[in-house]
């Protein structure tokens, strides 16, 4: 085969597999919301969409959903800025989707005789990419708020942009510790690091190694998702719906589909960073081995579809963590918002950043 | 088209990206247009009003805003700096040793001092 035939090939084999995993995960977790949050509270949730008298729990929600967006009226208000009202929901969505290039997705694999990683870009900056782009979100919530021509979008937008803006310096700082562990910021390597023992016991995870680290991270993550318990730019209670009160229609569901598409790509950078990607505890290329010696021989077949299992079954934990605790944990106000972010998180990320340095200070590291 | 085939360079690790963006935008702008382009179109002038509670808008959207936000864009500017200096000496931290700590110990404490002076200033207040 042309070699560089098979390179397109492969490239645009990785986004289509990347893509069409997140956006099952994204369409299946707007129902997995509304039934979470169904049983949680006690109620049976939706259950009523059926094709062809099959209900299936529900799970044709999503689809209806999605027709009924789409056949609504798409208005724009008279008041609105018409350009960058169209522009901000394109602004909302967009950037969230190019953030999963980075992200390893399974181990390499060997195909005619040449050695693919499973992720979509190798790229040597990794999470800076990450952070680059997804801080071009922002700009989706700040335009919406300002373009509809309305106060509760705008105060909405505010909010929230303060608020992104705000945590942003924490994400940073706390993901700074999992740096100077594993010597690197491509998250290929940062994976492969996390396949080694700790004290020879446990395995080398960066929730292990910088579980202060994981904590302010996973806060920073959830105030970045404006999820709860930070959800309040949309808090209904003040501002009717916050930055997409104006929005109607499919330019609505795209703000929607934003916010699970970020709660996906969030559990996925959650376990590769502290959960060791597709890293399967004490399993090695060839089979288990564990601590006290023991350990059995695996087909690698049977390794590679651990290994891809593992990466799926910790992104759909951490996105089902995202609905359980928004479920749980009331609303914060805002000057609590804003405290934690600046009192609590960014003092404590420099307290861990010269914690870490301290240790690997320490001889023998 | 063999020659423009050639002289794309496909394992380049940034040509995904590209191909990548192309989708993202593409389905965007794509949402955008068929929502407008399917949906019904019934002008009303109350529908296309902005929303204030079943009544006519009482104020318009020109509010004044807190100066607490320019506050916190400016400190964001800071601190965001200092972390992307931070990267670097992240990584290279091992090789480094105590030199590096000291030396960004200095760094990090100078800007610190800047946030206990925002703090005690009352910038980082909100009631």
């Amino acid at each position: 085969m042309n070699p560089a035939l098979f390179d397109l090939v492969v490239a645009v084999a990785r986004i289509a597999v990347m893509l069409a995993f997140c956006l099952t995960l994204v369409v299946v977790f707007t129902w997995v919301e509304r039934k979470g949050a169904a049983y949680i509270q006690d109620r049976r949730g939706p259950n009523r969409a059926a094709i062809f008298g099959i209900r299936a729990w529900g799970l044709f929600h999503p689809m209806a959903d999605a027709l009924k967006f789409l056949f609504k009226e798409d208005f724009i208000p008279d008041r609105a800025h018409r350009l960058f009202y169209q522009i901000a929901p394109m602004f909302a969505l967009a950037p969230v989707i190019m953030t999963i290039a980075v992200i390893p997705f399974g181990p390499d694999v060997t195909l005619f005789g040449r050695r693919i990683a499973l992720q979509i870009a190798d790229l040597n900056v990794g999470i800076l990419y990450i952070f680059a782009v997804s801080g071009m979100t922002v700009y989706g919530v700040v335009l919406a708020g300002w373009s509809s021509g309305s106060k509760y979008p705008l105060l909405g937008g505010l909010r929230s942009s303060a608020q992104m803006l705000s945590y942003e310096v924490s994400m940073g700082l706390s993901l700074m510790g999992i740096f100077m562990v594993f010597q690197s910021v491509r998250l290929s390597q940062i994976v492969a690091a996390q396949g080694g023992l700790l004290f020879g016991v446990l395995p080398k995870w960066g929730v292990f190694v910088q579980p202060l680290g994981f904590v302010l991270f996973l806060v920073a993550q959830y105030a970045e998702a404006n999820r709860t318990p930070f959800d309040l730019p949309e808090g209904e209670s003040e501002l009717v719906a916050g930055y997409h009160t104006e929005y109607g229609s499919f330019k609505f569901s795209m703000f929607m589909m934003a916010e699970y598409f970020h709660m996906v790509v969030g559990a996925a950078i959650l376990s590769t960073l502290f959960f060791g990607g597709w890293q399967f505890p004490y399993l090695g290329d060839t089979g288990f081995l564990f601590p006290g010696g023991a350990g059995f021989a695996l087909p690698p077949a049977l390794v590679f579809l651990l290994r891809i299992g593992s990466f799926v079954g910790k992104v759909v934990f951490f996105a089902w963590l995202y609905v359980w605790v928004r479920w749980t944990i009331p609303r914060f106000r805002y000057d609590q918002v804003m405290r934690l972010g600046w009192k609590m998180m960014l003092p404590l990320s420099l307290a861990n950043l010269f914690a870490t340095g301290l240790i690997l200070l320490l001889p023998g590291r | 088209m063999s020659g423009l085939l050639a002289s794309l360079q496909f394992s380049s690790p940034y040509f995904p990206v590209i191909v990548l963006m192309a989708v993202a935008v593409g389905l965007s702008a794509g949402f955008v247009f068929l929502s407008q382009w399917v949906g019904p179109k019934r002008y009303d002038r109350t529908k296309y009003s902005e929303y204030e509670c079943g009544v006519d808008p009482l104020t318009t959207s020109t509010v004044r805003i807190s100066v607490k936000f320019f506050l916190v864009a400016i400190l964001f500017l800071l601190f965001d700096l200092e972390t992307t200096f931070l990267y670097p000496w992240a990584v290279l931290y091992r090789s480094l040793g105590l030199f590096g700590f000291v030396e960004m110990g200095v760094f990090v404490g100078i800007l610190l001092v800047g946030l206990v002076y925002a703090w005690k200033k009352g910038a980082l207040e909100w009631q």
